[in-house]
């Protein structure tokens, strides 16, 4: 089975689209979503009706910190995420904003577990940036393979049967086996907003049969989206750093 | 599951297992055979006792990893795999004969059969780097000939690939390798450059040449690291025939920092391939190593020990030193193309600073006629042409070590062209187009030829726009005189 996962989409109408249209020459039999489908973009509402729309055919998805701050105002966040969130709650309609309400933290699902990050409290939303991260997160759960969102870069890490930790950051399209007996931690990079200094929108997908995960890159209409940042009024810095993925 | 207890006769996955075909420190190899493959293979199964190095588990992990995907000659064919759950192992093709090793106890070798078999290694590496693996652990026990000729690498449990995570790096902080061959920075625990392999490859040649292992046969970790700032006994002290370019080769192959080695696998078969094109430098008349104020100097030198700066992906090592060939003609009336090609080499040359130019010309030969090496004149035509390309080549103020000159005499220039593209590893050729539309006719197009048929990247080049498009009518004597 191929598992299509996106992660970090940020209400980045174009980067989702682009995905969405890429992913269809894959023929995956399954979508994930990752989590943190609002902040930092300008078309919440539109993603939020594709998510809701994904999930109704049968895509699985989790909360992410963005998510949960549209409903929590406890929600931790800087000061100009915060204002994009306080400018998100008012787009979404109430039945979006109870979808988004309604969505699990994690997902099990066979010898995989599905969460926005760091998997040892999911609801404090740690980032997981080095192998002793992973560490932490991996030894918190029975999982096989754990894949997560959160950081925007696509990382892998591994723990071998001996507790040692190796972390590795994986090339476009070139697939990585998750070999058995060790236990693995993917950071699957973000739709939405990318910070590995590649622009091009990023997902992954899980191949089940081969235990193969493959990361991949699509080009996107970045000046739409960013003009779109622009025109709403939203912090300008969150579209000058969709031209540099930083 | 239990795990089987291997023998003669036991079947795994519908592996028949035969007798035992070698019982190596880190796994067993088996021969078996299988209904649905009709070719001899072996299998290989890793130690996994306790006591057993945990080395052992991880390095067969890697092979577990890479043997998949692998591709082409200079490898064993993968043919399956076992996971832990049940019985680890791997199944691949069985090369017939017997390894490098096996010439051991006939040390030196003659120099023309090391290097021919050097060589040969070399463009297997090649491959392997473009594979993106860097094999880590080139010894003689690790390559095989194929009957056809190819040397096959074999054994990847030290191997790292540049797209896949380097489990042993990040598992063990030691070196792993094998002490006689192991390259400065892999004993300093760098993993990731393919020039490495060059050094180890340096080793085998010195080793094969002269009876004598350029480091010795220590194996202690601060024994391997004399290495840093000890330099061999030049070749040439220990057999006075040696010859001077063979010496060039090796001894920069065996240089501590990579940067000074040759630049790519394939650039090294280059020069192993074409011995009268070796640019010799000092390294070619050393007759003594350092004195010891100099190895002393360097002993102390804290930049020596220190780890190299690597390539961020080797990828991108390689890709960054291409051999370029330059098609010439000598002929009268190309200069203007051949100014085009020169121009467009040069660019090429410039953006890449470890790329190599071979400039080519092909001396035609009739098919039915006995060719004369001296033209009307008397001259040497051959002679003629490598002075006609070097002249060419001048002006790009290349470094010899850069540039390479060769006379090719053929009965078909594009076939000459693309053998020479194919045999030595060629990345891009530039070639002019012939001007005249009329010979192209008459003699079929040569760019034409090596366009469709080259394995490599091909520039046609042709002179500026305004030049070309001259009408016959322009040119004409008759008309020219009307005004």
């Amino acid at each position: 089975m191929l598992i299509a996962i996106f992660a970090d989409i940020h209400a980045n109408k174009q980067a989702f689209e682009a995905c969405l249209a890429d992913v269809k020459n894959h023929n995956v039999d399954k979508i994930v979503l990752l989590g943190d489908y609002v902040g930092y973009g300008a078309s919440p509402e539109w993603v939020v009706d594709k998510v809701m729309e994904l999930v109704g055919k049968g895509a699985s998805a989790i909360t992410g910190n963005h998510d949960s701050a549209v409903t929590d105002m406890h929600e931790g966040m800087n000061p100009s995420a915060r204002t994009v969130i306080d400018w998100t709650r008012v787009q979404l309609s109430l039945n979006q904003q109870h979808f988004l309400a309604s969505l699990p933290l994690s997902i099990p699902d066979g010898d995989r577990l599905f969460v926005h990050a760091d998997a040892s409290a999911p609801a404090k939303f740690r980032y997981i940036l080095d192998p002793e991260d992973a560490a932490r997160s991996i030894n918190a759960t029975t999982a096989e393979v754990t894949l997560t969102g959160h950081v925007h870069k696509p990382a892998i890490y591994s723990m071998s049967v001996t507790a040692k930790l190796t972390g590795f950051t994986p090339v476009t399209g070139a697939p990585v086996p998750m070999l058995p007996r060790r236990r693995w931690l993917i950071t699957v990079g973000s739709v939405g907003q990318p910070r590995d200094g590649d622009p091009a929108a990023a997902y992954s997908i899980y191949n089940t049969d081969k235990r193969e995960i493959t990361f991949c890159r699509v080009a996107y209409d970045i000046e739409a989206s960013a003009a779109a940042i622009l025109k709403s009024g939203l912090p300008a810095k969150f579209a000058e750093r969709l031209f540099v993925g930083r | 599951m239990a795990r089987p207890n291997l023998h003669r006769g036991t079947v795994l996955d519908g592996f028949h297992l035969d007798d035992v075909k070698n019982r190596g420190g880190m796994a067993t190899l088996y021969n078996v055979s299988h209904p649905d493959y009709n070719i001899p293979m072996l299998m290989k199964v890793p130690h996994l006792h306790e006591g057993e190095d945990p080395a052992a588990i991880v390095s067969f992990e890697m092979e577990q990893m890479i043997w998949p995907r692998l591709k082409g000659v200079h490898v064993p064919r993968y043919i399956a795999s076992g996971d832990f759950s049940v019985q680890p192992y791997i199944v691949m093709e069985m090369i017939p004969g017997k390894t490098m090793l096996q010439h051991i106890p006939d040390l030196p070798l003659p120099y023309d059969q090391v290097v021919d078999m050097g060589s040969r290694i070399a463009t297997a590496l090649d491959d392997l780097h473009r594979q993106h693996i860097i094999h880590l652990d080139i010894k003689p026990s690790n390559i095989m000939f194929r009957p056809s000729g190819e040397a096959v690498l074999i054994d990847f449990g030290l191997a790292h690939h540049d797209q896949l995570p380097d489990l042993m790096q990040e598992e063990f902080h030691l070196p792993y390798g094998t002490a006689p061959y192991m390259a400065p920075e892999q004993i300093l625990g760098v993993r990731n450059d393919p020039r490495s392999d060059l050094f180890a490859l340096g080793s085998m040649i010195y080793f094969y040449t002269t009876g004598v292992r350029p480091f010795g046969q220590i194996d202690t970790l601060k024994g391997m690291k004399r290495r840093l700032w000890r330099d061999p006994v030049p070749p040439r002290k220990l057999r006075a025939d040696y010859p001077p370019w063979l010496q060039e080769v090796v001894l920069r192959c065996l240089e501590v920092k990579p940067g000074w080695r040759h630049p790519t696998a394939a650039q090294l078969a280059f020069d192993l391939a074409n011995p009268s094109q070796v640019k010799l430098t000092a390294r070619s008349e050393r007759l003594a190593r350092d004195p010891w104020t100099t190895v002393m100097k360097r002993r102390f030198n804290p930049d020596i020990t220190k780890e190299t700066a690597t390539p961020a992906r080797m990828s991108a090592q390689v890709s960054s030193a291409p051999v370029i060939v330059a098609a010439i003609d000598l002929q009268e009336g190309a200069q203007e193309t051949n100014e085009a090609v020169r121009v467009t080499a040069g660019r090429l040359l410039a953006s890449l600073p470890s790329a190599r130019l071979a400039c080519i010309n092909v001396l035609k030969l009739g098919m039915f006629t006995i060719d004369s090496t001296l033209d009307d004149e008397g001259h040497n035509k051959h002679v003629d042409r490598m002075v006609g390309l070097r002249h060419w080549a001048e002006p790009l103020k290349l470094s010899q070590e850069r540039l390479t000159i060769h006379v090719l005499e053929a009965i078909d220039p594009a076939g000459a062209i693309l053998d020479f593209a194919n045999n030595n590893r060629v990345d891009h050729i530039v070639i002019g187009a012939r001007q005249s539309i009329g010979i192209r006719h008459l003699l079929g197009s040569v760019a034409g030829k090596i366009m469709s048929e080259a394995a490599c990247s091909v520039t046609v080049v042709r002179p500026p726009r305004a030049k070309t498009f001259e009408t016959p009518a322009e040119t004409s004597p008759e008309l020219a005189s009307v005004d």
